[in-house]
């Protein structure tokens, strides 16, 4: 009701076009975040497989790290060109937004390119380097993808928090002056926003990892092949999830801060006050909040340590420099938070299972815990990008530029729209089904029979096969 | 030199740079769709793939890095093309993801309709990006792009000069492929592949060559400005560009055994067709959009951003080029290729082989004579089709 409301308005106030663009930006978007989640992640967790492969002769993490570089393989390539829509897109969406800040903002982004290079280039020396590189050689080609990854992510997020956190410029008249490259790229949000979505990353790609094995133990598939897969991904996602929410709660008081109407809109605090409660859960409309659980004082606490902490809400700001849909921001924060907890209980139960047995829970329960963590960290991560980007709505550079002001005016947003949903829906589901042919392809072989890269070497037969291929 | 005219230079060699790698694996792209049937079209589909599989996404990194730099450098004018020619843009960047896609998935199924089917996305959607980028940079060129474009404009892309160049950038791209290929084949000492490519480059040089001169003639009406300097100033460029070409043709087609010829043959044809982009870029400068006050010193850009960008290219040249060198000197010495892990894993000794249907195998492939001169003379027919119709529209 309350979104129709806005919607239309919305549409009256601003032209047709910014709604299917935002629609079409969040789609592509939205796909694209997974896959670069995986793109910056995946490499780290084939690289660790391969170290423990190589330095412990393990020639199950070695076929591990194998197999895995080939579905790495396919989702980076697939990232490669879904991240190259998001280039179009800037520029056929938010014309706009490129005319007036194209000058500053494009500078991560060009930083970005270099690391894109970098990764690319390694990405296809590691891939088909398996077996021609010696051992070690290969393995330290795959470095510079690990460590490209975290950089070119840095990169694009300072991007993204610089629009959160516009900086390091000067303009006049509408046009830009003069840019600071540094003070751009380490803006105000990029302090808290880099770490938060690199760490976003590696959970997601390592208990997605860890998901799959885990579903594979759940269909009685108990070997070390599959334990080994589990925790290979497992334990570094459960090991950064402590830092995450750490990272997280830090992020919030910062927007607490920084951007009060978003943070508001997170928490439901409509009126400026002192001893604000908390709300989990809860739908507002029409000034009222339906269905959610009340902690007295906590938002209070949480913001400022104590319950007489002063809380902006979004009454300091005219209505329609507020975000759209406030209980699509609550409701993401929350699920956030919540996934996130759930996936530090399910690390929490595996650490102690380890401290007192050497062993990881037997029972079916974690194990299902195990299985759907993928799925939760890749929901709570769309759910943490839902809150950082519809939160800071109107604007698409914070009390710069409104959202509206950078939209194309171009019609047929809604054809490209219409094409890129069909499209994307495709390309999901070919992705998924080409993963899983993998899958069974290299259980059709199983893993002992399965040729190891750095293992014995390889036979006569082997090699001439090898060199007939050529 | 001012920085916006060190920034413009940047941004022309990172776009040739696209031309030259990325393009031809575009064109790789035309030369899988025309190489015919499942057996007769084995042998080149297999060079073809193995060909591209390490390198296409780096050379695709260029593209990306190309509209960075103008979005950063050039922002007004970013904003005019993309608003202006929105419609090709979207149709280049279907090309761009089918493409990827396409041939990504196509190595890792195993069934032939569906190697068939991704096969035929990656080769047709190969032809859909050239061609659409070239009608855009024909909108730019003949000054169709108006400074503050606010919505699309379907003319701008759809004049005989865009469309021409349109299918000049789809013949350069095939002609790119098809000299890389023939040199790859050579350094296999593959001799059919050899011929087989020879005769495609013969093809495509051809094509490209009469594309190349009815563009040219094309600009004499619609933008008579950039044509007078391309016969003017830019005229030496045009020349090298013309003296490539015809070097490539005579060296593949003389030079035959002589394998460091024929590979060399490879930058002459590359050196070809980065003359072509800078003679654009020379004829045009200092003009960003013909027909405009768009020039590089006013397209929205600070100077502290264009010093910014000088930089980045030092540092991209710096890190990427050495990473570059790298990638090509491990394929040049075929240390980079994908090898059976993927496909079933077939040849490995004991296991469940399959050989992979359809796909390029160890068996000898039985190629017809004829096919390559069959594509010869279609590509010539419908080239020639193609400048009779235009020559045939503007005299009516």
């Amino acid at each position: 009701m309350r979104f129709a409301e806005v919607a239309v308005a919305a549409v009256a106030r601003t032209g047709t076009e910014v709604v299917p663009a935002r629609a079409q930006m969040a789609t592509t978007l939205g796909f694209h975040i997974i896959l670069a989640c995986l793109g910056i992640a995946f490499p780290t967790i084939v690289l660790l497989a391969e170290f423990i492969g190589l330095r412990r002769s393990n020639e199950v993490a070695l076929v591990l790290a194998r197999r895995w570089s080939l579905a790495m393989g396919v989702l980076i390539a697939v990232g490669a060109v879904t991240g190259t829509v998001l280039s179009f897109e800037m520029g056929l969406l938010w014309p706009g937004l490129m005319r007036r800040y194209g000058a500053v903002l494009g500078l991560p982004f060009g930083i970005e390119g270099l690391f894109f290079f970098l990764e690319a280039i390694f990405t296809a020396i590691y891939l088909y380097g398996w077996r021609r590189l010696p051992g070690w050689a290969h393995f330290w080609t795959g470095v510079p993808i690990a460590v490209s990854g975290i950089f070119g992510a840095m990169s694009v997020i300072a991007v993204n928090s610089w629009m959160n956190q516009p900086g390091g410029f000067t303009a006049s008249g509408g046009r830009i002056t003069s840019v600071n490259t540094w003070e751009v790229f380490f803006n105000h949000a990029a302090i808290y926003e880099m770490p938060h979505m690199i760490l976003a990353a590696y959970m997601v790609t390592g208990f997605a990892v860890a998901g799959v094995y885990a579903a594979g133990i759940l269909r009685g598939r108990r070997d070390r092949y599959h334990y080994t897969g589990f925790a290979l991904g497992f334990v570094p996602a459960a090991v950064l999830t402590p830092f995450q929410i750490f990272v997280g709660d830090t992020a919030a008081r910062a927007i607490a801060h920084d951007q009060p109407v978003k943070f508001a809109s997170m928490e439901y605090v409509a009126r400026t006050s002192r001893q604000v409660p908390e709300w989990l859960g809860g739908v507002y409309a029409n000034g009222h909040i339906y269905a959610g659980l009340k902690i007295p004082y906590m938002d209070s606490l949480l913001v400022g340590f104590g319950p007489g902490t002063k809380v902006t809400g979004w009454d300091t700001v005219p209505p329609a420099e507020r975000p759209p849909v406030v209980w699509l921001i609550h409701l993401c924060f929350d699920v956030m938070v919540g996934l996130g907890f759930l996936l530090l209980l399910a690390g929490l139960w595996a650490a102690y299972e380890w401290w007192r047995r050497r062993r990881l829970p037997p029972q079916r329960l974690f194990w299902l815990l195990g299985a759907v963590s993928g799925v939760a960290a890749i929901v709570a991560m769309e759910c943490g990008w839902v809150v950082t980007e519809v939160g800071r709505q109107p604007w698409v550079v914070y009390r710069l530029l409104t959202t509206a002001a950078a939209a194309t005016t171009n019609g047929g947003v809604i054809a490209s729209l219409t094409l890129v949903i069909a499209l994307y829906a495709v390309l999901g589901a070919a992705t998924i089904l080409i993963l899983r042919l993998l899958a069974r392809r290299w259980r059709r072989t199983g893993a002992q029979e399965a040729t190891v890269p750095y293992g014995p070497p390889p036979g006569p037969q082997d090699q001439a096969a090898g060199r007939t291929r050529l | 030199m001012t920085a916006a005219a060190a920034v413009g230079a940047i941004l022309l060699a990172s776009v040739t740079l696209y031309a030259i790698l990325g393009g031809a694996d575009f064109g790789g792209g035309l030369w899988d769709l025309l190489a015919g049937g499942d057996q007769r079209g084995r042998a080149p589909r297999r060079l073809i793939d193995e060909s591209i599989t390490p390198v296409w996404e780096a050379n695709h990194v260029w593209l990306v890095f190309d509209l960075v730099i103008f979005w950063t450098a050039f922002p007004h004018a970013f904003a005019a093309v993309m608003t202006a020619a929105a419609l090709p843009l979207w149709l280049a960047l279907l090309g761009i993801v089918l493409r990827g896609t396409g041939f990504a998935f196509r190595k890792e199924v195993s069934r032939l309709s569906l190697q068939r089917f991704l096969g035929a996305t990656f080769a047709f959607s190969s032809l859909l990006t050239p061609f659409f980028m070239g009608t855009v940079i024909g909108a730019i060129a003949t000054g169709s792009i108006p400074a503050s474009a606010s919505h699309a404009s379907q003319p701008a892309w759809t004049s005989p000069t865009s469309l021409l160049a349109g299918f000049l950038f789809v013949g350069a791209c095939g002609y790119l492929a098809a000299v890389y290929l023939t040199g790859e084949a050579a350094r296999r000492g593959d001799r059919r592949m050899q011929a087989y490519f020879t005769r495609r480059v013969q093809a495509a040089g051809i094509v490209a060559g009469a594309l190349s001169l009815a563009t040219l003639a094309e600009l004499h009406t619609s933008n008579p400005a950039l044509f007078s300097r391309l016969t003017g100033r830019a005229l030496p460029l045009v020349i090298i560009a013309g003296l490539c070409g015809l070097a490539v043709l005579a060296l593949l087609t003389a030079a035959w055994h002589n394998r460091v010829l024929v590979t060399g043959a490879r930058v002459i044809a590359a050196l070809g067709v980065a003359a072509v982009i800078w003679g654009w870029g020379v004829a045009q400068y200092p003009v960003l959009l013909p027909g405009t006050a768009v020039t590089l010193t006013h397209a929205g850009a600070p100077h502290t951003t264009l010093v910014a960008i000088i930089w980045l290219f030092v540092a991209a040249v710096l890190l990427v080029g050495p990473a570059f060198a790298l990638l090509f000197a491990l394929q040049g010495r075929r240390l980079l290729y994908a090898d059976d892990a993927g496909l079933a894993l077939a040849g490995v000794p004991g296991g469940a082989t399959r050989p992979p249907a359809g796909r390029p195998s160890q068996q000898p492939a039985s190629g017809s004579p004829g096919s390559g001169s069959r594509a010869v003379v279609l590509g010539l027919v419908a080239a020639g089709a193609i400048v009779r119709a235009l020559i045939r529209r503007r005299d009516g």
